[in-house]
């Protein structure tokens, strides 16, 4: 019974993952590229910070997103399984995740008035799987984490 | 405490090394929460409930590491490395871990360094 009912809301939600979801999704792009517009502040991930004389203040941060997919990329995901190849919704769901946990990263750099963070690191984990929870949507939790970097400002 | 997760910190040079500082906690999801996220988890999206409790967390885990970087009499910590485990379902573990040094300024003159802080992370 237990399974026929979870089968059935599966089917309901489907729809309803594919509109929402998807408007969702598209929205989040857009406020990303905006926002990326807005603070380009460089990121690298080598260790050794250039022109060390210059720096005068120097900081770790960290940015961090959980992201969820909807019950339609799940099902996407499922029939993908079958076939093999490419998952696409997957794709979208993790780039999401990432540009997210960079943006924000980059936000709190801005927030101390850094020029650049060294050092970015990314590190991901599935959250559903703790849960364990079988069958269940991805839960995905990206965690960006760098060194911010302030400069003297005499020298950019 | 300095705290950065790179090599060296630009305008200093590492004095002493003091060893590796760790800092873990062990966080499990209420049920509030996982309502919340439940609801959201509908349209897919970001959880924001998780986020914050992961936020909290390792923060959490931080602040155990810099308490331990303390008892060392260290300046800072460097290479600070982040890992996640799932201990138990509902419940994972974040652990931060780095070395703690103590620092002398670079010889040269005109190199202040960076700023010492008191606030972590």
């Amino acid at each position: 019974m237990d399974a026929i009912i979870q089968l059935v809301w599966q089917i309901v939600m489907l729809p309803v993952g594919l509109i929402f979801g998807g408007m969702a999704e598209r929205k989040h792009f857009r406020q990303l590229d905006e926002r990326e517009a807005q603070l380009p502040v460089p990121l690298d991930n080598r260790k050794h910070v250039t022109r060390p004389e210059q720096v005068v203040h120097a900081q770790m941060i960290s940015g961090q997103v959980v992201i969820a997919t909807d019950y339609w990329k799940s099902f996407l995901m499922k029939l993908r399984n079958l076939v093999g190849g490419e998952a696409r919704s997957a794709d979208r769901l993790m780039q999401r995740g990432r540009r997210e946990a960079l943006m924000r990263l980059r936000e709190s750099a801005a927030r101390l008035g850094a020029n650049e963070v060294w050092n970015v690191r990314l590190q991901f984990s599935n959250i559903s799987m703790m849960q364990g929870k079988r069958g269940g949507n991805m839960q995905v939790e990206v965690f960006a984490y760098g060194t911010a970097v302030k400069r003297r400002a005499a020298n950019g | 405490m300095i705290v950065v997760n790179t090599e060296t910190v630009p305008g200093y040079e590492v004095a002493e090394t003091l060893g590796i500082v760790q800092g873990n906690t062990i966080r499990a999801k209420n049920v509030g929460r996982d309502i919340a996220a439940s609801f959201k988890n509908l349209v897919g999206g970001e959880l924001k409930g998780y986020t914050e409790l992961l936020t909290e967390a390792r923060r959490e885990a931080i602040e155990r590491m810099l308490a331990q970087a303390q008892q060392l009499g260290a300046d800072a910590v460097l290479n600070v490395r982040f890992t996640t485990s799932a201990v138990a379902a509902g419940a994972a573990e974040l652990y931060a871990y780095g070395t703690a040094v103590r620092l002398a300024p670079l010889a040269s003159p005109e190199s202040t360094g960076a700023a010492v802080l008191d606030e972590g992370a």
